[in-house]
């Protein structure tokens, strides 16, 4: 299973085991991994599931498409390595990925 | 507060679960325990009639929490449980079984339930609604391709549906009592622009079509019968006529209510020991002066931090502008905000594009609502503007050579 480590914006580290097909949110949902609220189960519609896609990772994370970009630019602080992490499925190519949280989603 | 401190709550929905979740994130010690009727833990229903009912979404990610959260985080679990009723004076529910647990607070999260027709016919097999996860699975189960859907009513879980029926080849009609679809919730150009979308898709429409009745064949639906004497072949019907507030448990124990359990913005009801949360609350919107009813996943949320702040000391949580959302086809609508006393309609980009936003502005100029499809930018910026309440120059909203990021 591909390990995912989920960053707080504190510096917490959360390594989880995340089944391949489920998204990089539900990932940390199931988890109970703070930081991510996913207000809108995943449905591109809140926005308050963006993390920051550790650089090495963004030519395997794909990148965001019209609504999520449009979405993204318009959350707090949001940087280059932006995303909306219901959007990022997980694969086995993901094996290894590091994501950073927001100070907070809303 | 102390570890003896005991929150019952009523209802294992989206409110009720949250609530939980953050109960324990701010830092609450004592004893919680969530009952529901339904069998299952708390789970999400709006893909019930979007990406689940087409198949795109597998019933585990419905789940709003994994399943062992609630044993992690010490919260004790009475699935299949109804509370039949409150004594508010002992602090006490009574269970449908006659079982008595007592409370220090108390918060009712009972959501809303399907309305019901009163027409002959309702009862036949073939008959749905759509609440449930258990409702949804029986309408998965009948659509297949070529079936006949009846659905009755053009709200937004009448529209979802029809959308995802298509998607799985079945033949649908939509029955709508009122002169356009969506008519209680959307403006007239947003209801001009899906009917358009919904018989492009090859959904038929019946407008100020009223039902009579419901005709069967050997206890099996076969029919919606319309008032005007005309029949519609169905071999499904879904009935999706709007929804009421599950506020009878409230008012039975004296408890203040409007159509929907009175709240204030900390989620208190009339009684101080008692909150209310989610669908089942009639409640004040901050930014609009008034109270009322909204059913939406955001507003559940916006409530269930209101009450787990306040039950744990927590400065209030800001004041959120209601929104909501609806997937049809490959449109995703976003509407941000309510339209009270608006007075002008401003239309950005093209409807024909399939992308475009229509803003309803007051008076003074001040956004009131927003309705976007496949208009995130719009959508985004229009829940910001709403909140800022600051007055817009229309001809520069209507100019999609200026940027949303500009107006704000
Ligand atoms: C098909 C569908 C699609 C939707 N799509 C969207 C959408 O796209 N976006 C959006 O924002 N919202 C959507 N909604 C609305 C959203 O699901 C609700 O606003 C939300 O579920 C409200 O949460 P709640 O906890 O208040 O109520 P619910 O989730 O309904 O939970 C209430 C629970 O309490 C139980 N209960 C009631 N009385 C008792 C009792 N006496 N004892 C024990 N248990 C009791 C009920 O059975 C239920 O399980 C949709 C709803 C449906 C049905
Ligand atoms: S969960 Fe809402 S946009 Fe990702």
């Amino acid at each position: 299973m591909p390990k995912i480590t989920y960053i707080e914006h504190d510096g917490t580290e959360h390594p989880m085991e995340v089944p391949v097909g489920l998204t990089v949110m539900q990932g940390a949902v199931d988890n109970s991994v703070p930081g991510i609220d996913a207000d809108c189960g995943g449905a591109c519609a809140c926005a308050t599931c963006h993390v920051y896609v550790d650089p090495e990772w963004l030519g395997k994370t794909g990148t965001p498409n019209e609504q999520e970009a449009s979405m993204l630019s318009f959350a707090a602080v949001t940087e280059s390595n932006s995303r909306l992490s219901c959007q990022i499925e997980v694969t086995s190519e993901l094996d290894g990925l590091i994501v950073r949280m927001p100070e907070g989603q809303h | 507060m102390n570890e003896t401190t005991r929150i019952v709550i009523v209802g294992a929905g989206h409110a009720g679960g949250s609530a939980v979740a953050l109960l324990r994130q701010y830092g609450w010690k004592g004893t919680i325990t969530l009952i529901g009727d339904e069998p299952v833990p708390p789970y999400q229903r709006p893909p019930l009639s979007k990406a689940w009912l087409k198949g795109e979404a597998s019933a585990e990610s419905l789940a709003l929490r994994p399943a062992k959260f609630y044993a992690d985080n010490d919260v004790e679990m009475r699935l299949a449980t109804t509370v039949a009723a409150i004594d508010r004076a002992g602090r006490t529910v009574t269970l449908a079984d006659g079982e008595v647990l007592a409370y220090d607070h108390l918060i009712l999260a009972t959501g809303a339930r399907a309305r019901k027709l009163s027409i002959p016919g309702i009862d036949l097999a073939g008959v749905l609604e759509l609440r449930s996860a258990a409702d949804a699975d029986k309408l998965k189960a009948a659509l297949l391709p070529g079936t006949r859907v009846a659905i009755v009513g053009g709200g937004y879980i009448g529209l979802e549906a029809a959308a995802s029926a298509r998607a799985l080849g079945a033949e649908v009609t939509i029955i709508e009592r009122e002169a356009r679809l969506l008519a209680r919730v959307a403006s007239t150009s947003l209801s001009a622009f899906f009917d358009a979308f919904h018989q492009e898709q090859g959904v038929a429409i019946e407008l100020n079509a009223d039902v009579a009745a419901l005709e069967g064949e050997g206890g099996h639906v076969s029919a919606v019968r319309l008032a005007d004497g005309r029949a519609i072949p169905c071999d499904v019907a879904l009935i999706g006529v709007g929804a009421i507030a599950n506020a009878e448990l409230a008012s039975a124990a004296g408890i203040d209510c409007a159509g929907g359990i009175r709240v204030d913005l900390s989620a208190r009801t009339s009684d101080a020991s008692i909150f209310a949360i989610g669908d089942c609350t009639h409640r004040p919107l901050h930014h609009y002066g008034r109270e009322h009813r909204l059913e939406s996943v955001p507003n559940a949320l916006e409530q269930a931090k209101q009450v787990a702040s306040a039950l744990t000391g927590r400065k209030l949580p800001a004041h959120e502008v209601p929104w909501f959302w609806s997937d049809q086809y490959n449109l995703k609508l976003q509407i941000a905000g309510l339209s009270f006393d608006t007075a002008e309609t401003v239309l950005r980009g093209d409807p024909s594009s399939n992308s475009f936003a229509v803003f309803h502005l007051a008076a003074d100029g001040c956004l009131r609502s927003v309705e976007a499809v496949n208009a995130a930018s719009e959508f985004m910026a229009g829940k910001m503007l709403i909140a800022s309440r600051k007055p817009l120059a229309r001809e520069r909203l209507a100019d999609m050579s200026v940027s949303m990021k500009d107006l704000l």
